[in-house]
């Protein structure tokens, strides 16, 4: 009856195994040290340039590469590289509120959903398919017009437009934990809703979620790129990395001085990248499913 | 005779289930009581209600069920007047204060009660927070001594892992202790030790015993099995499609079956000792589905001895004897000896 005494259990340790799995990933780890490489980088802004990204020297416009300015400056005399670096955390910082937002409501919302069901479920699916099918790019373009440019502006469209794919997934999965003894098991213990809802069901919804926000800052990056190119996005006074590019898009730019749009462009093609092949990484390493 | 000192009282309890269109009667007019500190048996085939009786006393029914009348009376100690849990909302703070810390429950699947992202430790610590206002050291403490008591090895380390890491046997005792952790004045066991294999089923009946002798608790404890009733329970009630066909003591169950039903599934189970060339008995038929509209008993279909009364009307409740009351027609017209 008794169990064997040599063998003592020891403490578990998903957490070790979810990150040898991850550890096995050549691409995941490859993602991973660029993304550290080009967050360091951002951060320790200061100790790699000593200017400032929007001091306007007009003796020195259009330099090119040389041992003063690495990167050369643009058409103002603002140093590239400075730009690039202290872009790269607006950019940043953009991107990861965005998703942490957008991320944060789609799990409320998609575990309210899913938990109550009936007539609140059915009202947030609709509105979610509404919200997918509604070109955000026009309300930019309309809030733009008529408010101006300003960041809560975009991050607020973002987020409220945003929840639904993050949503549909944690709806689902709730669904179906919905069905687990264990939650019957918490009802049946006077666990209150709420607390089973988020205490409970949530962090069973973890893997996907955290996946999510992973590839979202990702999107967003490329999309405040986008927006702000194309002069809807953020104000210009912010160096992010689309308004370097947005400064970069005449035709004698692109052609003679190729380093201004060349550089923002590798960057947040180097940081998509990176964050995909890390995030992917991240899923499998999350997923308990898949070996 | 002296009014006996019941814990639980169920009155006429009807639960129905809207699938669709249709209403099925899952649970039709049940009455038992339970004896405080005794165990009652409640025993049946699958489908025949037995969960659901459970389920409506602690209002857990699935969304689409309700309680279509009768009562359930919950007799706290010390209080005078019943709580009467059946009209409380499905899930008010009224009925969330008695789940888990005066009635609490065990489930048939241990592998899959207990959420997957927390330590066992956690968990219970979750419900001794939850219904009593005490530190987490003391709760700590309370629940090692738990596990101990439950004759869990190496609490100290068992109290840190996380379900996966436990066997069936092992999941089943964590569930008896997130159960008793609160002292519950009753314990309602929903085929705890169905997924279980057997030498287990025997350490969490023994356990389960145990902990009721130990605390004076009440159990409700729902199987189809038996043997398992022959060893624990003190009362029984037999139930066939929603319906109570006879209850009693044990003794007077086991002694002295009288429903043809009770009869059937007596002689169903194997006995040591017994002719190894006989075959076991088994019931004719199946069970009816549960939305099967009766004019009369609902074991007639397959019942040996029904009549031509037995399919056209409803049959009662009869007194055998002091607590042995049993639901058939045979017994109304005083045809005591049918065989």
């Amino acid at each position: 009856m008794k169990k064997t005494k040599q063998n003592k259990p020891v403490k578990s340790s998903l957490t070790k195994r979810s990150i040898q799995k991850f550890m096995k990933n050549r691409l995941a780890i490859v993602g991973l040290i660029g993304l550290f490489l080009l967050l360091t980088a951002c951060i320790c802004a200061p100790l790699l340039t000593s200017y400032d990204p929007g001091f306007i020297d007009l003796t020195q416009k259009s330099l090119p590469m040389s041992a003063e300015h690495p990167l050369g400056t643009d058409r103002l005399g603002r140093d590239l590289l400075a730009r690039v670096l202290y872009g790269g955390r607006w950019s940043l910082l953009i991107g990861i509120a965005a998703s942490l937002g957008t991320n944060l409501l789609a799990a409320i919302l998609g575990c309210v959903s899913g938990y109550y069901g009936g007539k609140v479920d059915r009202t947030l699916v609709t509105v979610q398919e509404f919200m997918s099918l509604f070109p955000t790019t026009l309300i930019f373009i309309l809030l733009a017009g008529i408010t101006g440019r300003s960041i809560n502006i975009v991050l607020a469209i973002w987020i409220l437009t945003g929840w639904g794919g993050t949503m549909r997934i944690v709806r689902s999965r709730i669904l179906s934990l919905k069905q687990e003894p264990f939650v019957e098991s918490c009802r049946a213990n006077g666990i209150s809703s709420f607390s089973i809802m988020f205490h409970h069901m949530v962090p069973n919804t973890m893997g996907p979620i955290i996946l999510n926000v992973t590839m979202n800052v990702g999107g967003y990056v490329l999309s405040e790129a986008g927006l702000t190119y194309l002069g809807i996005g953020l104000p210009a006074d912010i160096p992010t990395w689309g308004n370097i590019l947005n400064g970069a898009k005449r035709m004698d730019i692109l052609l003679n001085e190729p380093l201004l749009w060349m550089v923002p462009g590798a960057a947040i093609l180097l940081l998509t990248l990176s964050i995909n092949f890390f995030g992917d990484g991240l899923r499998d390493a999350l997923d308990s499913t898949t070996k | 005779m002296a009014e006996k000192d019941y814990i639980l009282k169920v009155d006429d309890l009807k639960t129905e289930f809207k699938v669709g269109k249709r209403v099925v009667h899952a649970v039709n007019g049940v009455s038992f009581n339970v004896e405080r500190g005794k165990i009652l048996c409640i025993v049946g085939e699958s489908g025949c209600g037995k969960s659901q009786t459970v389920h409506s006393i602690l209002q857990l029914l699935a969304e689409n069920g309700y309680i279509a009348g009768g009562s359930v009376e919950y007799f706290k100690k010390g209080a005078n007047k019943p709580q009467v849990l059946s009209s409380y909302s499905r899930n008010s703070k009224k009925i969330r204060a008695i789940r888990g810390k005066e009635i609490a429950m065990i489930f048939q699947d241990p592998m899959s009660t207990l959420n997957p992202v927390y330590t066992v430790g956690r968990q219970i610590m979750e419900m001794l927070l939850k219904h009593e206002r005490i530190s987490k050291k003391e709760a700590k403490a309370r629940i090692m001594q738990l596990l101990n008591d439950l004759e869990i090895p190496t609490p100290e380390v068992r109290y840190d892992q996380y379900p996966h890491e436990f066997s069936g046997g092992m999941k089943q005792r964590i569930m008896v202790a997130i159960a008793m952790i609160c002292n519950p004045d009753i314990l309602i066991a929903d085929e705890p030790t169905t997924a279980l294999d057997v030498t287990i089923q025997a350490q969490i009946l023994d356990l389960i015993r145990k902990m009721q002798q130990e605390h004076g608790t009440s159990v409700i404890f729902i199987t189809h099995n038996m043997g398992v009733v022959a060893e624990i329970a003190d009362d029984v009630a037999v139930m066939y499609m929603g319906r109570i066909v006879e209850q009693g003591t044990v003794k007077q169950v086991f002694t002295n079956p009288q429903h043809p039903y009770t009869k059937a599934l007596m002689r169903s189970v194997p006995v040591m000792g017994m002719d190894k060339a006989r075959a076991l008995d088994t019931i004719e038929g199946t069970t009816p589905d549960a939305s099967t509209v009766f004019h009369g008993c609902e074991f007639a279909d397959r019942c040996t001895y029904a009549t031509e009364a037995c399919f056209n009307r409803f049959p009662i409740d009869t007194i055998i004897e002091d607590g042995h009351r049993v639901r058939c027609l045979l017994f109304e017209e005083g045809e005591q000896n049918a065989e």
